[in-house]
């Protein structure tokens, strides 16, 4: 990421009235931080449908080399559109803490 | 030359925009304000003044246009009053918090309810912690200077922040008074052209107004909170840099007669002015009185206050405004807690008068002397009192 991490910036870092100079810096925004529960996958089940990436909200699944999903933790919220969408029953929510 | 014409005092401010070479006014109509936009809308009408006149449907898209033109670089004008202001009230703390260098007049009216269009200070401090700098004036003459030293306030790359420069509704926006119409040439000396940093531009995109997560809020509001204090360096420079121009001194704080005084009287606004006359004809009958007169609201100038009240044994504080449920007025909460933690300070007492467009008259003022002193004499029930309301 080529932004300075969003808490080491002081207010001395910040331009006038906050305007943001560089574009995209909303990725830096750790959205997972949001997260109670966790989706887990059992990927034997899966059949590569990619359902959870199209209705993912967040946008943060991807498909892999091998043709599976991951979710990427640093946006993945846990609202778990995913594991209630999928066919195959392949996502479980499971609790942060556990 | 100046030129020297009597002209009523709304106008004179739309004839400094013009001499200011203001690009942008988007303004909606509010007595006591109307006669300084629509002024303006004349000017650009008969293409004496080459700016955009956006007239639009509220005060809201008043202040929200101003933001957007302030945002390309645009030298921006607006004016309001009471419930104007308030209907702006939100979009007032954006401009100051993305640092828009926005110049407005605010003709001072008293808010609803009961509704009434005639002045107090009510609006004001209803507006007290939006952020932008805010000048008082007490005079045509001194709206006149102070729109001009507004912008370039304003603009300063060591500031970049909205102003407000208030005047009494009625009591001063439709007096006609004689003001000095100052040159072109001496105004463009004395106002260089706005250079606005980082505009909205499509050759180099920008996010403005973008929104803060609480990891990054209290740092943008800390930022906006120094570079508001720091900017009454700016302020005093400016009204340095236009005495050398043109001959005339303002201040944050000002006195009149207040040396040696025993008893001082805190006023802001045009009221001041009859204020002086009071503190003349009390000094005529031997009495020891002297006025100290608030011309820089925000940011509060503190050190100033200090040191210009700390000899007096009275601070009698005149407020133009309710803080409803509140200790005092407005201003002497300010005033009295500048002064609470220092050594040498006067005792403050606090009369409240002058509301929804009620005059004070010279009689008045030293009647609401003498009852400031005998609170701080006495004691009172209250913590204030009320001037001329019928029991």
């Amino acid at each position: 990421m080529a932004f300075k991490n969003e808490i080491e910036v002081t207010w001395k870092d910040l331009e006038i009235g906050s305007i943001v100079i560089e574009p995209g810096s909303a990725a830096q925004y750790q959205t997972g931080g949001w997260r109670s529960q966790r989706p887990v996958r059992d990927n034997t089940k899966c059949n590569k449908c990619g359902l959870c990436f199209l209705y993912c909200p967040e946008g943060c699944i991807t498909q892999q080399e091998d043709g599976l999903f991951e979710a990427n933790y640093y946006y993945c919220k846990g609202c778990g559109i995913c594991a209630e969408e999928c066919p195959k029953d392949v996502i479980t929510m499971v609790e942060e803490e556990e | 030359m100046p030129k020297r014409v009597g002209m009523e005092v709304s106008l004179a401010i739309g004839e400094a925009a013009m001499l200011a070479d203001v690009d942008v006014i988007a303004a909606y109509p509010i007595t006591p304000q109307t006669h300084i936009v629509e002024h303006l809308a004349e000017l650009v009408a008969n293409g004496e003044l080459v700016a955009s006149y956006i007239p639009v449907e509220s005060e809201h898209s008043a202040m929200s246009a101003c933001l957007g033109s302030a945002a390309v670089g645009a030298r921006t004008f607006t004016a309001t009053a009471g419930q104007g202001l308030e209907l702006m009230h939100e979009v007032l703390f954006v401009a100051a918090s993305m640092q828009l260098p926005v110049v407005m007049t605010v003709a001072n009216r008293a808010l609803s309810g009961p509704l009434s269009v005639w002045g107090d200070h009510s609006d004001v401090m209803a507006a007290r912690d939006v952020g932008w700098i805010q000048i008082f004036t007490e005079n045509g003459q001194e709206v006149f200077d102070n729109v001009l030293c507004a912008f370039r306030i304003a603009e300063d790359k060591k500031v970049l922040l909205p102003v407000m420069v208030h005047l009494d509704g009625f009591h001063l926006s439709h007096m006609i008074e004689t003001i000095l119409i100052e040159d072109k040439e001496k105004v463009d000396k004395f106002l260089p052209e706005n250079d606005y940093p980082l505009p909205l531009d499509p050759k180099k995109p920008v996010s403005m107004g973008t929104f803060a997560p609480p990891i990054i809020y209290s740092e943008a509001k800390k930022a906006q909170e120094v570079n508001l204090q720091k900017s009454k360096d700016v302020v005093i420079e400016c009204w340095k840099e236009f005495n050398t121009i043109f001959g005339r001194q303002y201040k944050p704080v000002e006195t009149y007669r207040s040396e040696d005084a025993k008893t001082l009287l805190l006023t802001m606004g045009s009221f001041s002015e009859t204020a002086m006359a009071t503190i003349d004809k009390m000094r005529d009958d031997g009495q020891s009185v002297g006025l100290v007169r608030l011309r820089l609201w925000r940011p509060f100038p503190t050190k100033e206050l200090r040191e210009a009240v700390q000899n007096a044994e009275t601070l009698v504080v005149f407020d133009r405004a309710f803080s409803l449920g509140g200790q005092s007025g407005p201003v002497c909460a300010e005033v009295r807690s500048a002064l609470y933690n220092e050594t040498r300070k006067p005792k403050v007492t606090n009369v409240i008068g002058g509301l929804g467009g009620r005059d004070v008259t010279v009689a008045g003022f030293e009647e609401i002397i003498k009852k400031g002193v005998a609170m701080a004499r006495k004691g009172s029930k209250q913590e204030f009192e009320i001037y001329g309301v019928r029991e």
